[in-house]
């Protein structure tokens, strides 16, 4: 994993609530291998026609958002399944960030564990957010995680939460796993003391 | 004797039992029991792979291909797409690697990894069980704590039999009273999930409790834990009783002799204390649910089979309002209409929300001694090669055929159809499984999710059917 850095960047407004993983990243690519750009798969069914070509007025085919690193989107982003390659194609397309006022549980932690800061916002806040970066397309949103911050082209300010263990690991592009590995005798204690009981 | 600890809850007992660790930022790692891989998992083999680590307990491990089998034969060959043979062909070779139990398609016992877990004793009350696949919340209804994961958990998992997570906070949703005629679990899940929303359990196990609940058979338990996660809930439970143990007797994985009595005798401690707090309470009463029928593309779109398609005029939301326009738009409705008044092109019964014994019985029981309408392609996809043989052995298979269903081999098929089963663009399909999504059953397919009653009377009338009517017809 990379080191998450400070992002000034376009927002790309999502409208649509209870944004399923099925529409970021359609059933038909999950047999891909991970080496895949899995860009070129994101909302595949609402960013392309059957043919390949754009479908007009959808966002990202606006050419400012192309650039947009930050995404914006509404309540229950990324319910549905547990499929870690809706996260995969958001990050492979340059997403960095995306902001909602909620998450599907599973979508929130695959994020995490592959350097997309999923960040959760008041309602009021996201919407208010929202109106800015559809009013004016290439309107530009800061993320600052060591400060644990949103700034809004308006300038207004807005506090985030976030674990301070995924914080750690996504500042330095370190992966959970090798932490656990490192306790791994605690595992095993237990382990024994588990099997033993249930035995 | 009173315990002198504050009663807890199902999910607490499992929990602090799983626990091995906190971390600073209070995270835990949770001990994993049970491990489940299905043919998605190929990613997550190849992480370790990279990181040169062997996965660390294969005895807590099974696997079993369900994603992109083919439903038509038993030879991975005829899968067409190199791509989607290689998962399932990946799975067979990562699994034999790792000396992880698997059963492949030349095996009796192959079939949805969420239908095979409970059939073969797989899942006990009182463990942790994972797989890389959300609806892992349906062992859950054996009373045991059981969640989706993404393939870098599965990786971690394979890796090291543990997961870091944070405590969720816990729901009760208690269903009380007799189900009327002609309603069945499906109803009752759906019915939750129009009631709270696909958030209304985000961030919550949910323990589903009340006398409906305790009368539901296993089936029926692992159809609504099943759809737990249509609701947003991580996980979803139900405390183990007599319906539990009898149903885990005697099953090939379930502990046996002495074995089996102490177990029991611990499961019994498991069910939730008296006074046992949650964080969120809903309730519903069993005779208010109605068969219930999708007409949107949320499982929260949701109306009782009398109802009608919704008008989006009538939504003051504007968000709400647009989002409805849309659903509509892609379904192809018309608001107001009947929803008995749509007439479908497909039917299929199956996944691991209703592709066990029962939901076949309780379809072949419609069907019986009619005919699938015209222009109605109809399928019935058992959940498992035992479920197929079960229900060969009781006939219905027979049932189907001579009614013109289609009867095929066990796997997710036309759920999602990664394995190429699909409803072609702008056609529409009764089904039983648990995601109305759009292009869930292939680009541009049209679903209504419904209970394996109904998608057996939407087959023989070629539309959205109050299932009460046929059973009245037919007393
Ligand atoms: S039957 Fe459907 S929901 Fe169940 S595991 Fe298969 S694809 Fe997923």
């Amino acid at each position: 994993m990379k080191p998450f850095e400070p992002l000034d960047s376009i927002a790309v407004p999502i409208l649509q609530a209870n944004l399923d993983t099925d529409q970021i990243l359609p059933a038909r690519y999950l047999q891909k291998p991970r080496s895949d750009d899995f860009g070129q798969y994101l909302f595949r069914d609402l960013r392309l026609r059957k043919d390949g070509s754009e479908v007009p007025g959808f966002v990202l085919n606006r050419p400012p958002y192309r650039q947009g690193k930050i995404m914006v989107g509404r309540s229950n982003f990324g319910c549905g399944s547990s499929r870690e390659h809706a996260v995969w194609a958001l990050y492979d397309y340059g997403f960095r960030a995306v902001i909602a006022p909620s998450f599907g549980d599973i979508f929130f932690s695959n994020a995490l564990k592959n350097g997309l800061l999923p960040i959760v916002l008041p309602v009021e806040v996201v919407d208010k957010l929202l109106d800015q970066i559809a009013a004016e397309q290439g309107a530009q949103v800061k993320v600052d995680l060591a400060a644990q911050t949103v700034t809004a082209p308006d300038g207004t300010t807005h506090r985030f939460a976030i674990d301070p263990f995924a914080k750690h690991c996504l500042v330095n592009g370190i992966d959970e796993l090798d932490y656990t590995l490192s306790q791994m005798q605690h595992i095993v204690a237990f382990e024994r003391r588990h099997e033993a009981e249930n035995r | 004797m009173a315990s002198e600890r504050a009663p807890r809850t199902l999910f607490e007992k499992i929990w602090s039992k799983h626990r091995i660790m906190e971390r600073d930022d209070g995270q835990v790692l949770l001990y994993i029991d049970n491990h489940l891989v299905q043919d998605g998992a190929a990613p997550a083999f190849e992480m370790l792979r990279r990181r040169g680590i062997a996965p660390r307990a294969p005895q807590r491990t099974f696997a079993t291909p369900d994603h992109y089998v083919p439903t038509d034969s038993r030879d991975l060959n005829t899968v067409a797409d190199p791509e989607k043979r290689r998962m399932a062909e990946a799975l067979r070779q990562d699994s034999a690697r790792a000396g992880i139990p698997f059963f492949g398609l030349d095996d009796r016992r192959q079939g949805i990894v969420h239908v095979v877990g409970p059939e073969q004793g797989l899942s006990w009350p009182g463990t942790t069980i994972v797989c890389g696949d959300s609806h892992t919340s349906t062992h859950g209804a054996l009373g045991a704590l059981a969640f989706g994961i993404g393939a870098t958990e599965v990786s971690h998992v394979l890796a090291t039999q543990a997961l870091w997570q944070r405590k969720p906070r816990t729901m009760r949703i208690a269903v009380d009273g007799a189900l009327g005629a002609g309603v069945s679990a499906k109803d009752v899940v759906l019915s939750i999930i129009g009631r709270i929303g696909t958030a209304g359990a985000t961030g919550h196990v949910v323990e589903y409790t009340g006398s409906t609940i305790a009368g539901l058979s296993m089936e029926g338990r692992l159809t609504v834990c099943n759809m737990s996660i249509e609701a947003g809930a991580r996980a979803g439970m139900i405390a183990p009783d007599d319906t539990t143990f009898q149903y885990l007797a005697g099953r090939p994985f379930a502990p046996a002799g002495q074995a089996w009595d102490d177990a029991v005798t611990m499961w019994r401690n498991l069910p939730s204390d008296a006074d046992a707090a949650y964080d969120r309470e809903v309730a519903l009463v069993a005779g208010d649910i109605q068969p219930m029928v999708t007409w949107g593309t949320s499982p929260e779109d949701v109306v009782p089979i009398t109802g009608r398609v919704p008008d989006p005029a009538g939504v003051s939301e504007a968000g709400r309002r647009e989002a409805l326009t849309r659903a509509l738009a892609y379904m192809g409705l018309t608001p107001g209409t009947s929803m008995t008044d749509l007439r479908i092109d497909h039917v299929f019964i199956g996944s691991c929300t209703n592709g066990r014994i029962e939901d076949l019985r309780i379809a072949a029981g419609v069907v019986k001694g009619r005919r699938v309408a015209a222009g109605v392609e109809a399928w019935v996809v058992p959940g498992s090669g035992l479920v197929k043989e079960q229900a060969e052995s009781e006939g219905l298979d027979r049932i189907f055929k001579d009614a013109g269903l289609q009867w095929r081999y066990a796997g997710c098929s036309m759920c999602l159809g990664t394995n190429g089963d699909m409803v072609a663009p702008g056609k529409r399909c009764a089904s039983t499984t648990n995601r109305n999504f759009v292009g869930r059953q292939g680009p541009g397919s049209r679903t209504h999710l419904l209970s394996p009653a109904m998608a057996a009377a939407a087959a023989v009338t070629g539309r959205l059917t109050d299932v009460r009517k046929l059973l009245d017809n037919a007393a």
